[in-house]
């Protein structure tokens, strides 16, 4: 993870197209500048990159599944919980479930536990647009860095 | 077993947090009730969920948007109510 440039994911452990269901991996870094005010001397990952996390899962999940035609952007968030704190070295695994691909947008289900321990779950839904101009690229790089172009497309 | 109009009413009255009072059939989602398109896409996926169906959005925009259809055709309640039982129709047979 590199919070301070939002790449939350670190690597996509699979993408199961039978049951719209995606898991990823993190590792929290050990030193972030997000840690210098979040908070100083006691470093937690804020619950608002928790989240961000949960979202990048699920937006990795609906373009592989959408075969990178169309990108998927936040648009609300639903029974956030926020189960226990996160410091630096954690290692955090992430799933997120396609709960409902309607026309225009999607909804997802997503969690991240750590060895185990449920850190926090929410509901995700995106509205699905056309990609921006040069999106396209930056996403499809992103994909392959976390290695789920290979996998997917 | 409620109508499709007393379903989707409740819903919009939910999701969009607006009096069911105020809620016709002939009240337009987006000029009568204020319904901006975030909060339809929310009341679209309570619809899609109730009703075990795929409202297709997409294709009534772009309708709309190309001036093929005007937008009460979708968004006054009895329309989207007749395209609802519609949809529901289909599915079933």
């Amino acid at each position: 993870m590199r919070l301070e440039y939002f790449e939350m994911i670190d690597q996509v452990t699979s993408l199961d197209r039978e049951t719209k269901r995606i898991e990823v991996s993190s590792v929290v870094p050990q030193e972030s500048p997000v840690f210098e005010g979040h908070f100083p001397g006691h470093p937690l990952v804020p619950g608002v990159l928790l989240t961000e996390t949960m979202a990048q899962a699920s937006g990795y999940l609906v373009l592989g599944l959408m075969g990178f035609t169309h990108m998927p952007f936040l648009m609300g968030v639903d029974k956030a919980r926020f189960r226990t704190f996160v410091g630096p070295g954690t290692v955090l695994s992430v799933t997120a479930q396609l709960e409902h691909e309607g026309s225009g947008y999607a909804v997802t289900k997503a969690s991240i536990t750590a060895e185990g321990k449920p850190i926090c779950d929410a509901e995700l839904r995106f509205r699905i647009m056309p990609f921006p101009e040069g999106m396209d690229g930056l996403m499809r790089t992103q994909a392959k860095r976390i290695g789920l172009l290979e996998e997917s497309v | 077993m409620a109508s499709t109009f007393e379903t989707v009413a409740g819903i919009i009255s939910e999701t969009a947090d607006i009096p069911r009072e105020q809620i016709t059939p002939e009240s337009h989602a987006i000029e009568d009730l204020g319904i901006d398109s975030l909060a339809f896409l929310d009341i679209a996926f309570a619809i899609d969920k109730a009703f075990g169906i795929k409202l297709p959005l997409e294709q009534w925009t772009q309708e709309v948007n190309e001036g093929k259809a005007p937008a009460e055709e979708y968004f006054v309640l009895k329309n989207l109510v007749a395209r609802i039982d519609a949809l529901v129709a289909a599915k079933q047979s």
